[in-house]
């Protein structure tokens, strides 16, 4: 055994994050971004996507799989946790904290999502710009998107700095600094691009 | 004039079943007392606020220097050595909780016999042991010894494990002092050559892999020893030995 069960599962949780989890998740929110430009550009890039080859096979390995391991293992762990920023409200503490919280926020978001664009598509909807615009004209669904794509977004951007550190990649205090700084220009960065396509729909 | 006077609220528990209570004491202050002699004052007179005799509080010392690690406590809300903890530096009333990681065993007196069983269980020594002489080991360089040194000021005292979010009843952490002795025995040239033992030993449930990163260890560690460094450079050196594990090496 390369270690116990614990090890490996807490090892490729962190992973799956990453990848390919995090790298789908940048892709997602790059594509859709096409939605600030007009309907049509959104319409043949989510087209482009939905006509990939072997479409099943890509989301049941890149997405539903490691999704549902990186939730269900996720969900143990931040219930393991006994949070303490009340008593201890240091900096990395508070990220704890908000990693666990914006784990299960963005969880729920996700459900609701996948269970109105791609179930809703199974059933034979088309996916394309009308009918995000539909779901996103009511204040509360916006409100639900802006929510939870920042949580999901800041759950990516440091879940990357606990990668760096949990695979061993970031080690002195200097460069979990430096690491800190960078995964939350990542956040900003990707919070830029998931607001912009948002509001794109509205 | 009036003796100025310090008053104390201390968690009290008589015994490891029983509800904890709290229960207030008011001793007269002298110039430079910890909280220690403070509960020496208690102790010598076990009177508590409300002029009601009681039983005199228990707790654990030994060096009253902060080096052994047997008198911590939570004290206004933070886990630390009770022995330097100095009364006028403290905000009162001063409350004395003890540090609930652990079971407590009566008052301020807690066991800390897990740390003690995972400290064996991840082999923290040095195997020299022999039937015959093996005559000198490898030489430590000085800067590196140097380096080391600050590992091994580790007393076991408790603080990271009471601070740590992830050492709780849910979770068989075994937290995070253990973990940065394994780095302090891997550093060592002897100890180095049962590194990959004390690895594995990491590797198991309850180890290395519970740490969450919330860092709380190296900001309440009394001895300042850099915690979160000793993890991340375990990650990286269980990294390369699960891979080595799995597909094997030529060493």
């Amino acid at each position: 055994m390369a270690g116990s069960r614990d090890f490996i599962n807490r090892r490729i949780h962190s992973l799956l994050g990453v990848i390919p989890i995090g790298i789908f998740l940048v892709q997602h929110l790059v594509v859709n971004h096409f939605a600030t430009r007009d309907a049509e550009a959104f319409n043949k890039a989510a087209h482009f996507m939905e006509s990939l080859p072997f479409r099943i096979f890509l989301e049941t390995f890149v997405i539903y799989l490691p999704i549902l391991f990186h939730a269900v293992y996720g969900l143990y762990i931040t219930f393991q946790a006994k949070n303490n920023v009340t008593r201890y409200g240091y900096f990395r503490n508070m990220m704890f904290l908000v990693q666990r919280v914006t784990g299960v926020i963005t969880l729920i978001f996700i459900a609701w999502h996948v269970w109105e664009t791609r179930v809703q598509a199974a059933f034979g909807q088309e996916v394309n710009f009308d009918m995000m615009a539909d779901i996103l004209s009511s204040p509360f669904m916006v409100a639900f998107y802006l929510v939870g794509v920042l949580s999901a977004v800041f759950h990516f951007a440091n879940g990357l700095w606990s990668f760096f550190v949990s695979w061993g990649l970031t080690v002195s205090p200097r460069s979990q600094k430096i690491s800190t700084y960078v995964t939350m220009g990542v956040f900003v960065a990707l919070a830029i691009v998931s607001v912009r396509t948002i509001f794109a729909f509205i | 004039m009036s003796t100025k006077m310090v008053k104390f609220i201390i968690s009290r528990q008589d015994n490891p079943e029983t509800a904890p209570y709290l229960e207030e004491f008011e001793i007269p202050h002298r110039p430079n007392m910890n909280v220690i002699s403070a509960l020496m004052e208690i102790r010598r007179n076990p009177v508590n606020a409300k002029g009601e005799a009681t039983t005199p509080v228990t707790w654990e010392m030994g060096c009253l220097e902060e080096v052994c690690g047997a008198c911590s406590m939570v004290i206004n809300g933070k886990p630390r050595q009770s022995c330097t903890a100095l009364v006028d530096q403290l905000e009162q009333p001063i409350r004395l909780e003890p540090m609930k990681t652990f079971p407590v065993v009566r008052d301020l007196a807690i066991d800390r016999s897990r740390m003690f069983d995972a400290l064996k269980r991840v082999k923290a020594w040095i195997p020299i042991d022999g039937t015959y002489d093996l005559g000198p080991g490898p030489r430590m360089p000085e800067t590196k010894r140097q380096w080391a040194y600050e590992l091994s000021k580790c007393m076991t005292c408790g603080v990271c494990l009471e601070a740590c979010p992830n050492v709780n009843t849910n979770s068989d952490f075994i937290g995070p002092a253990p973990l940065s002795q394994v780095r302090l025995f891997n550093a060592h040239p002897t100890g180095e050559m049962n590194k990959e033992e004390r690895l594995n030993a990491i590797m198991d449930d309850g180890g290395l892999a519970e740490c969450g990163n919330s860092q709380n260890c190296v900001q309440s560690c009394p001895k300042g020893i850099p915690l979160t460094t000793s993890i991340a450079a375990l990650n990286r050196d269980t990294s390369f030995q699960a891979f080595k594990n799995f597909f094997g090496s030529d060493r």
